[in-house]
C-alpha cells in the first residue's frame, strides 16, 4: 500500500453552507466534498479516484448538532457518529440510531466520521475499491458476479448487473425510523424520504443515492412517528470492531396490550440499498412479540433472495436476525 | 576550534534520529521539510483561478501547547506534518488507512487517526501527541508509567497510539471498568497481541488493581 502523499488537490474550506454550495457549483464536477474524510481519503490515497479540488465542509458550524423537531429530531449532516451515539435526545427517542452509530468502525472513526459521510459513503466491493473497471466504475462487467468471483459480502437481493451492498450502518436505522434528508443545491432545497434516497443499480449503477451533482446533504429529519418505540439493532460482522456488516437488522416496533400494532424491519448488507422487509412487517402486525411469532415470520425475510456463489449463508442469517429481533435478543 | 570539536563530539553522541529531530526543531523547518516533501510524487502544485475559501499554505497549528508555524500542502495529512515537518516522530504511521491506530493523536481532547486527518482541518484546534503527555518536569505521564510498570508493550510500535487512546479515555472517564476500557481501545491494533497487558496497564493507572489479570 502506498504511504506517501495523496496526489495534489486544491483545498477549499468554506464556513457557510451558502459559500460551500456556491463553490461546489463553480467547481462543477471537479469539487469533491469532504466532511470527516474517513471514506474519501482512502479513494484518493489509493489513486482509485482522483479529484482536482476538495471542498472541506468540516468547518461549517451550522451543519452540526441535534435539535428537537416537534417530538422528532433534526440532525445536522456534520454531526459525528460519536456525538449521535452519546446524544441524550437521540438515545431517549431513537435509541435505534444511537446503537447503529455506535457499531460503526472504531472509536477514532466515530469521533470524526459524520452522519452525512456515513450515509453517502461508497460501496465496499473490493473489486471496485481496488480500481477494477467494473460496471459501477463505467466498465462492462461485474467481477464479483462470476463463478470464481469473491462475493461472500455481496447482495442476495436487487442485483442488476452490480451486486454490491450498502455499507452504511446508520442508513438502515434511518429507513426504519422513516427519516427524510434535506438536500441543498444552488437552485434551492429539497427533501427526500430515506426510502427513496438510497438507489440500487437498476436506477443508477454509478451512484448509491439520489444526491445530485452540486447538492449538499444539510440535515436528517427523524419524525416523531417512532419516538420511544421498542427497538432492536444487531450487526453481524467477522470482527467486532472496524468491520462492515455481513448482515444487519434494524427494527422499530409499537405494541399495544401485548399485540404488535406496527413494525418497521430493515436489513443491511443484503442489497445495494437498505432493504425493508415488508412481508415480515405485515406478518408481525397483530401478533404477540414472542417466539412463536418470531418463527412464523422469519422465513418471510429471505423470500425472493438470490444468493451468489459464496453468500448463501446470508439467507439463514437474515432469518435468524429477524427471529432474534422479534424475540428481543434471546437466541 | 575547541568549540567545534565539542560540537562534533556532541553530534556523535546523539543518535542519528535525535540529531535529525533537533535540526528540524531548530528552525530549519521549511527548507528541510520541503526537501522531503518536494521529492514525493504527485505533489507539484497546479494553479487554478483563485476561488473564495481557498486554504492558505502557511498556517499555525497548536501542537502540545505550542503554536507551530508550518508550510502545509493542501493534501497533507497531520501524521505527515507531525513526523516530517515538526519532528514529532513518536506518532507512528503504519497502515495510513484508518485501520490500525498507530497514528492516534488527540484533537481537542478526542482521539483521531492523524493519517486520516488533513493538517488544514486542525487549524484553531489543539493537537496533543505522545510527546505532549509528559509532565513539565519531564516525568512520564501516569499512564505511560503504568505501561512501563506492567511491561505492557512487546515490540512497542503500536504503543504511542495505545497510550494516547488510554489517556483520552481516562480524561473522559477516570474510572473505567476493564470492559469499558476494552471498548474504548478497540480502535488500536497491536500486531504483537499485547491487548491484555495494555488493559492491565490501564487498570493499574486508574488504581483498579482488582481488574488486573496476569496470565
Ligand atoms: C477502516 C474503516 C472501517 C469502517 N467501518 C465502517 C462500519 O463498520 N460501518 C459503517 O457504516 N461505515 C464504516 N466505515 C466507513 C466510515 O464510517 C464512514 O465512511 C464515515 O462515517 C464517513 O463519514 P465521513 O464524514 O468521514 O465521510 P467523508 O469521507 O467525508 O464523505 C464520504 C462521502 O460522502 C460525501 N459527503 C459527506 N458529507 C456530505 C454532505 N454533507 N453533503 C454532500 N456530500 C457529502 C463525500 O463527498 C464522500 O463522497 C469504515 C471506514 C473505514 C476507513
Ligand atoms: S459488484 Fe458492483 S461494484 Fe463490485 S465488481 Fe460488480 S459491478 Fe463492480
Ligand atoms: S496509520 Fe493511521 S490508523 Fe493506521
Ligand atoms: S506491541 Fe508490537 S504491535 Fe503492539
Amino acid at each position: 500500500m502506498l504511504k506517501d502523499m495523496m496526489p495534489h488537490f486544491d483545498l477549499y474550506q468554506p464556513d457557510t453552507v451558502d459559500a460551500a454550495v456556491t463553490l461546489v457549483k463553480q467547481l462543477g464536477g471537479d469539487g469533491w466534498v469532504v466532511a470527516g474524510g474517513q471514506d474519501s481519503f482512502d479513494w484518493l490515497k489509493n489513486r482509485v479516484k482522483r479529484t482536482p479540488a476538495v471542498v472541506d465542509i468540516s468547518g461549517i458550524a451550522e451543519l452540526r448538532g441535534v435539535t428537537d423537531n416537534n417530538g422528532g429530531v433534526t440532525i445536522g449532516a456534520l454531526t459525528t457518529l460519536a456525538e449521535i451515539e452519546a446524544h441524550p435526545l437521540i438515545r431517549e427517542r431513537f435509541g435505534l440510531l444511537a446503537t447503529a452509530a455506535g457499531r460503526v468502525a472504531s472509536p477514532q472513526i466515530r469521533n470524526v466520521g459524520t452522519l452525512g459521510g456515513n450515509l453517502l459513503q461508497d460501496t465496499r466491493c473490493w473489486y471496485y475499491r481496488g480500481g477494477m473497471d467494473c460496471y459501477r466504475a463505467g466498465g462492462n462487467m461485474c467481477y464479483a458476479d462470476t463463478p470464481q468471483g469473491q462475493n461472500r459480502e455481496h447482495a442476495v437481493f436487487g442485483a442488476s448487473r452490480c451486486v454490491a451492498v450498502t455499507p452504511s450502518d446508520t442508513a438502515n436505522a434511518l429507513v426504519a425510523l422513516e427519516a427524510s434528508f434535506v438536500l441543498r443545491g444552488a437552485s434551492g432545497e429539497r427533501i427526500v424520504p430515506a426510502a427513496d434516497f438510497f438507489v440500487g443499480p437498476a436506477v443508477d449503477i454509478r451512484r448509491m443515492n439520489a444526491l445530485r451533482e452540486g447538492e449538499l446533504l444539510v440535515a436528517v429529519n427523524i419524525p416523531a412517528t417512532w419516538a420511544g418505540a421498542e427497538f432492536y439493532f444487531e450487526k453481524v460482522a467477522d470482527r467486532a470492531a472496524w468491520d462492515f456488516a455481513l448482515v444487519s437488522i434494524a427494527m422499530a416496533l409499537r405494541t399495544e396490550g401485548g399485540t404488535i400494532r406496527d413494525a418497521r424491519v430493515v436489513c443491511g448488507a443484503v442489497a445495494c440499498t437498505p432493504l425493508r422487509l415488508t412481508a415480515v412487517e405485515q406478518a408481525l402486525s397483530g401478533g404477540a412479540r414472542d417466539a412463536a411469532t418470531a418463527d412464523r415470520v422469519a422465513p418471510l425475510a429471505s423470500r425472493g433472495a438470490q444468493p451468489l456463489g459464496f453468500n448463501g449463508f446470508k439467507i439463514p442469517l437474515m432469518e435468524n436476525l429477524v427471529r432474534r429481533a422479534v424475540r428481543g435478543g434471546q437466541a | 576550534m575547541a568549540e567545534s570539536i565539542d560540537a562534533q563530539a556532541e553530534a556523535r553522541r546523539l543518535s542519528r534520529r535525535e540529531f535529525i529531530k533537533r535540526v528540524i526543531a531548530s528552525g530549519a523547518v521549511a527548507s528541510s521539510a520541503s526537501f522531503v516533501m518536494g521529492g514525493m510524487a504527485g505533489c507539484a502544485p497546479r494553479t487554478r483561478a483563485a476561488l473564495a475559501g481557498a486554504a492558505e499554505r502557511l498556517i499555525s497549528i497548536d501542537v502540545n501547547g505550542e503554536l507551530r508555524r508550518v508550510d502545509v500542502l493542501p493534501q497533507e495529512t497531520l501524521a505527515m506534518t507531525l513526523r516530517y515537518k515538526l519532528g514529532l516522530t513518536g506518532t507512528k504511521l503504519s497502515c495510513d488507512r484508518a485501520e490500525c491506530g498507530a497514528c492516534t493523536v488527540m484533537i481537542d481532547g478526542v482521539t483521531h487517526y492523524s493519517c486520516s486527518t488533513l493538517t488544514h482541518m486542525v487549524r484553531n484546534r489543539k493537537v496533543v501527541t505522545i510527546e505532549g503527555l509528559r509532565g513539565a518536569d519531564g516525568a512520564l505521564h501516569p499512564v505511560q508509567q503504568a505501561f512501563v510498570d506492567e511491561l505492557a508493550p512487546q515490540c512497542g510500535f503500536c504503543t504511542p497510539g495505545q497510550v494516547v487512546a488510554a489517556v483520552a479515555l481516562l480524561q473522559r472517564n477516570p474510572n473505567p471498568t476493564r470492559e469499558e476500557a476494552r471498548q474504548a481501545m478497540a480502535g488500536n491494533l497491536c500486531r504483537c497481541g499485547a491487548y491484555d497487558s495494555y488493559l492491565n496497564a490501564i487498570m493499574r493507572a486508574t488504581g483498579n488493581t482488582g481488574e488486573i489479570h496476569h496470565g
